[in-house]
């Protein structure tokens, strides 16, 4: 008896967290006076409202934008990341572990602190519409750092040692002993710099202005608050869905990665 | 004795080497700006004109905006709804999850489907249902028989109907996070409680809680500094209204930088509120942490 409420329970649970996506891409679907129903079927379904949002913004062109910056921003956060993560668990340096020190400091400055500061920096260097305001000040993270440097110290010595023998220097050591055995690692660390990078609305809003350098959802929500979809619902729900559906894919290919990874940085934090 | 030191020193170069994409980094978009930061508290600056020295007049008038203060009190009061209700729901799913159950993958995999999706989406979503004639939410109400309720709509409303938003967005991860604390306490805790005939609620009370603790700590923290960086859902639902009732702390920056171009007034706000935050969760430490 126990276990069935516990099963209507989760059940209900799952219905409140997973109907409002799918009345979400139904409703972007509907006609516009049938979007104030509960319902999922419309006998009139179209692509309206996708043909709206096309023609208003350049929704295309703002997926490719995003998918460039995420893409340059997680490549880089895992190389850079790995070379540091490399430096800090298996170099001896003096120094070392002030950096380590430093690095864990950055990870509790609240970011209010250096928003406007980063923006002016943005200016002084002329990146101001540019992509290099959307990518390079995501290049390098403290997590990423960290859990490389982590992942890295219980790599045995003697895998390090026997590669020395052979003659190879750090970074043939990092690339190619290293990082077949690190899967999990930079599976880990390229989860959490995407999302981080295709989710991010504040940064984008404050630095991008041209519309052809937007990223998507930035575009989206200017889309929803400038007035551009004339208080549409449809072609406003139609814009979040394609903003929603890339991430949902990769999700239901890859849930457990994405759970697993996002819970691990939280534990580490 | 030659070569040895030579071999150290070689390290060493690899060392700093390697190193030194960080390095650059952190001159560059930390370590300026934090001081950068500091001299612009004194400035009067819109970036275009030169800077004005102003001495501390911008704290004068930060102490004298109420609207600022306002935007606390708001951010405030979002953090008090949503933190309890998030903590609650997150345990009680967590609990349930970590029963013998079938399919319990897919349902953490449902809970955590919001986590991952933008809050723009979530947000232009959440407006849809909250919407007072046409919403989702106000028609099943009145299917039900009850009236409307003015979700976004009314001051009073707004700013908790947020905070339901943002529960429902966030809490999936807290359920994982509390998952893998309750996975980490050992059966035989609950074993020997029943034996001495402790009933279901008194082992949650007396066993589940105390061992989460660190689970908590880290929950609430993590849901603090989420909340105190509310920006994007008041920007699309209601753009900080009714009446300024959601209009958050870092809404009000933003406003303030990027709107009224009052960069250096900005930085002062953002220099005021990082130490508000940093007291908050250094606050909830001390109350919520127990050592053992």
């Amino acid at each position: 008896m126990k276990r069935v409420w516990t099963y209507i329970f989760l059940i209900v649970g799952g219905i409140i967290f997973a109907y409002p996506f799918l009345w979400m891409i139904s409703a972007s679907f509907k006609p516009e006076i049938e979007i104030g129903t509960i319902g999922l079927w419309s006998s009139d379904f179209s692509l309206r409202s996708y043909q709206a949002v096309m023609q208003k913004i350049p929704i295309w062109r703002a997926l490719l934008n995003s998918l460039f910056v995420s893409g340059c921003v997680t490549l880089s956060v895992i190389v850079f990341g790995s070379i540091v993560g490399y430096a800090l668990s298996r170099l001896r340096f003096f120094g070392r572990d002030f950096i380590l020190g430093v690095i864990l400091f950055t990870m509790v400055i609240p970011f209010q602190i250096t928003l406007i500061p980063m923006y002016i920096l943005m200016v002084k260097f002329g990146w101001v519409d540019s992509y290099a305001a959307l990518i390079v000040p995501g290049m390098i993270g403290a997590f990423g750092i960290l859990l490389f440097r982590q992942f890295f110290l219980d790599i045995p010595q003697d895998l390090v040692d026997a590669a020395r023998i052979d003659g190879c220097n750090d970074l043939r050591i990092l690339f190619g002993i290293f990082y077949p055995l690190s899967k999990p690692v930079i599976i880990t660390v390229g989860i959490i710099a995407f999302m981080g990078s295709w989710n991010d609305v504040l940064w984008p809003l404050i630095v991008i202005r041209i519309r052809d350098l937007m990223t998507m959802p930035q575009m989206v929500t200017l889309f929803a608050v400038g007035g551009q979809a004339e208080a549409q619902l449809g072609a406003e729900l139609a814009a979040a869905t394609l903003l929603a559906v890339p991430i949902i894919l990769v999700y239901a290919f890859f849930q457990r990665y994405f759970i697993e990874s996002m819970a691990t940085t939280g534990l580490k934090n | 004795m030659k070569k040895r030191s030579q071999k150290i020193r070689n390290n060493d170069s690899a060392g700093y080497l390697m190193s030194l994409p960080y390095i650059i980094y952190f001159c560059l978009f930390i370590g300026f700006p934090l001081v950068f930061s500091f001299i612009l508290i004194f400035h009067k600056w819109n970036i275009i004109t030169p800077m004005e020295w102003v001495g501390l007049r911008n704290f004068v008038r930060l102490f004298r905006d109420i609207q600022f203060f306002k935007s606390i009190q708001n951010t405030l009061k979002f953090l008090i709804i949503h933190i309890p209700l998030q903590i609650t729901v997150a345990l009680l799913l967590a609990v349930l999850l970590n029963q013998k159950i079938k399919a319990r993958g897919f349902f953490r995999a449902l809970y955590f489907l919001p986590v991952i999706v933008s809050g723009v989406v979530i947000t232009l979503l959440w407006r849809q249902l909250y919407a007072y004639d046409t919403g989702l939410l106000n028609t099943l109400l009145t299917h039900l028989g009850f009236a409307r309720i003015p979700w976004i709509t009314e001051p009073e409303w707004a700013m908790p109907s947020i905070a339901i938003m943002a529960t429902w967005k966030n809490v999936g991860l807290y359920v994982v996070l509390f998952l893998v604390g309750l996975q980490g306490i050992p059966r035989y805790m609950y074993e020997a409680a029943e034996m001495d005939g402790a009933k279901a609620y008194q082992q949650f009370f007396y066993i589940t809680l105390p061992a989460l603790n660190s689970t908590m700590v880290l929950v609430i923290i993590l849901s603090t500094i989420g909340g105190f960086s509310l920006f994007i859902e008041p920007f699309v639902m209601t753009g900080g209204g009714p009446i300024n009732s959601t209009l958050s702390a870092m809404l009000y920056i933003y406003n303030q930088a990027f709107y009224f171009g009052h960069m250096g007034y900005a930085a002062t706000l953002g220099f005021f509120f990082a130490f508000i935050v940093l007291a908050v969760v250094l606050i909830q430490k001390k109350f919520v942490e127990r050592k053992d």
